[in-house]
């Protein structure tokens, strides 16, 4: 009869769910994944895709990836992203060039969609994994992501 | 250890010394009623505790772990908080019926403690028919729910209260009927003569199978009867706000929340004097030392609150319809049937019996 077969399936799957959380709670101790926060800012190190915040890595001599293409500044939905640029003589070849003057990045307007980083045809931008980004006036949120007096990496644009 | 455990006598006594008898009754009571709602106010926080850290191992979390070591004054904090806040209400509400909904509520609940065998004669009022005052007061505490939600002219209380008048009075069947069954074992009403029945086997060992229906079907109930999850359509937090207690704030709010949790604790309660021999230790290991019955049964009460628990954090919950599918096409026929099986179980003398 599925009357009385309909109260057998019931307590079993019910039984069922409850093995899966008991196991769970067994386990507790060992698999808790809270992080004791402002007691291990030491030794707490966030996962590889964690968006923290957009930096641009400056190698030894001082020199970055980033062409000035502005496609990050295309691709960024709510305007985050302004670089000013000119025109520079290249001192091996003489020419014309387009080179970044500042790269400026405005974190308190970020939502770390991700895009302008997917959009850089160069990777000169990358997420940062620092999850402490508060601070006491907005005015440091602006950031220039470039450092003074550094320079586009040779070989980059080939 | 030579305690008196029979408190009302003990406390009688002492204060006819020096007091007429009428006023030493009174006193007695007063005083009684004093240490259990101490008591159990205290027990009551520490339940919430529980919850708290029991729900987080399940989702594995740590819990409540910074006030006091291992969190333990958490909830002695909240409750502060709690005092400490400002009574809120809203304008057009019901006032008098407003502030008299958390008294029912916490009254009701406090009022079912009394008749508990903590141990031998460790029991504020051993009435004859205890489970009946047990199920009868367990029942009035809806009241209280929908006054609350009556009261506070906010529709989604309102909501929140009819569902649980719904809910109550369904699974009041049950919960009457499962105990039902075991009084059929029993022959007697009060709970320190169904704890001396036990002394020849728990009843769930006594009355085996239809025993063992009797206690599955008294724990959906009950789980029921208290409002908790998978039965928490009464403050279903997504649907509903708060459900009933939406619109109180401060100490009232808190009554409500520590009445829950005595609910449980008395539905496991019932559940341990019933089923699990009150006070009675397995095999009769500790016989002689008479306050240890405390300790056993406290233990039991808190294995079967631990499986509440347990409950409300694997299933999900449900529905208005399929709560009353469960209990009028499942639990009740099967119920009435567990009678008839029992009644004949008793009957043929099929019980067994150490």
């Amino acid at each position: 009869m599925s009357y009385f077969g309909d109260i057998y399936k019931g307590i079993k799957t019910l039984l069922t769910g409850m093995s899966v959380t008991g196991k769970y709670f067994i386990t507790a101790r060992k698999g808790a994944i809270t992080q004791q926060y402002p007691d291990n800012r030491e030794t707490l190190k966030m996962f590889e895709r964690f968006r923290g915040e957009v930096v641009m890595p400056h190698d030894e001599n001082n020199e970055h990836r980033c062409t000035g293409c502005q496609k990050c500044e295309i691709a960024c939905p709510n305007g985050s992203i302004e670089i000013i640029w000119d025109r520079q003589i290249d001192e091996e070849t003489g020419k014309k060039k387009k080179m970044i003057d500042q790269h400026i990045y405005h974190l308190g307007m970020c939502t770390m969609c991700g895009l302008c980083i997917e959009a850089c045809p160069t990777d000169a931008i990358l997420w940062a994994q620092n999850y402490e980004n508060s601070v006491y006036d907005r005015s440091q949120l602006t950031k220039v992501l470039n450092q003074s007096g550094s320079k586009l990496k040779a070989g980059v644009e080939d | 250890m030579n305690i008196s455990l029979n408190i009302t006598k003990t406390i009688t006594e002492l204060l006819s010394g020096f007091m007429s008898e009428g006023a030493a009754n009174i006193g007695a009571m007063v005083t009684i009623a004093l240490i259990y709602l101490a008591i159990f106010a205290v027990a009551g926080l520490y339940l919430v505790l529980l919850e708290r850290k029991v729900a987080a191992w399940f989702q594995l979390r740590i819990g409540p772990n910074r006030v006091g070591p291992w969190g333990l004054l958490q909830t002695m904090a909240d409750a502060l908080k709690l005092v400490s806040k400002e009574l809120t209400g809203t304008v057009k509400a019901d006032k008098f019926l407003y502030n008299l909904a958390p008294y029912f509520v916490i009254v009701s609940s406090l009022m079912a403690l009394s008749v508990f065998p903590f141990t031998q004669d460790f029991q504020a009022f051993d009435i004859n028919i205890g489970i009946f005052f047990l199920i009868a007061i367990s029942s009035l505490g809806v009241i209280g729910i929908l006054l609350g939600g009556w009261a506070s002219n906010n529709k989604f209380a309102l909501i929140g209260a009819m569902r649980s008048g719904v809910q109550t009075i369904s699974y009041e069947l049950s919960v009457g009927l499962s105990l039902l069954t075991m009084v059929l074992i029993t022959g007697s009403l009060q709970l320190s003569e169904i704890v001396e029945v036990q002394k020849n086997g728990w009843l769930i060992v006594q009355g085996h199978i239809p025993a063992v229906i009797a206690f599955m079907i008294y724990m959906i109930a009950g789980t029921a009867e208290t409002n908790r999850a998978p039965f928490d359509m009464v403050e279903a937090e997504s649907e509903l706000g708060a459900g009933f207690h939406t619109e109180y704030s401060g100490m009232k709010f808190a009554y409500f929340f520590l009445a829950e949790f005595i609910n449980m604790f008395i539905i496991a309660a019932i559940a341990t004097t019933v089923f699990f021999g009150g006070w009675l230790s397995p095999f009769g290991i500790t016989e002689s030392i008479p306050w240890l019955g405390v300790f056993w049964f406290v233990g039991k009460t808190l294995v079967l609150v631990f499986l509440m628990m347990w409950f409300r954090w694997t299933f999900p919950r449900l529905r208005v319809d399929q709560l009353l599918t469960l209990e009028w096409k499942y639990l009740l026929p099967l119920n009435l049937l567990n009678i008839i099986l029992m009644a004949l179980i008793v009957w043929l003398n099929l019980t067994i019996q150490f």
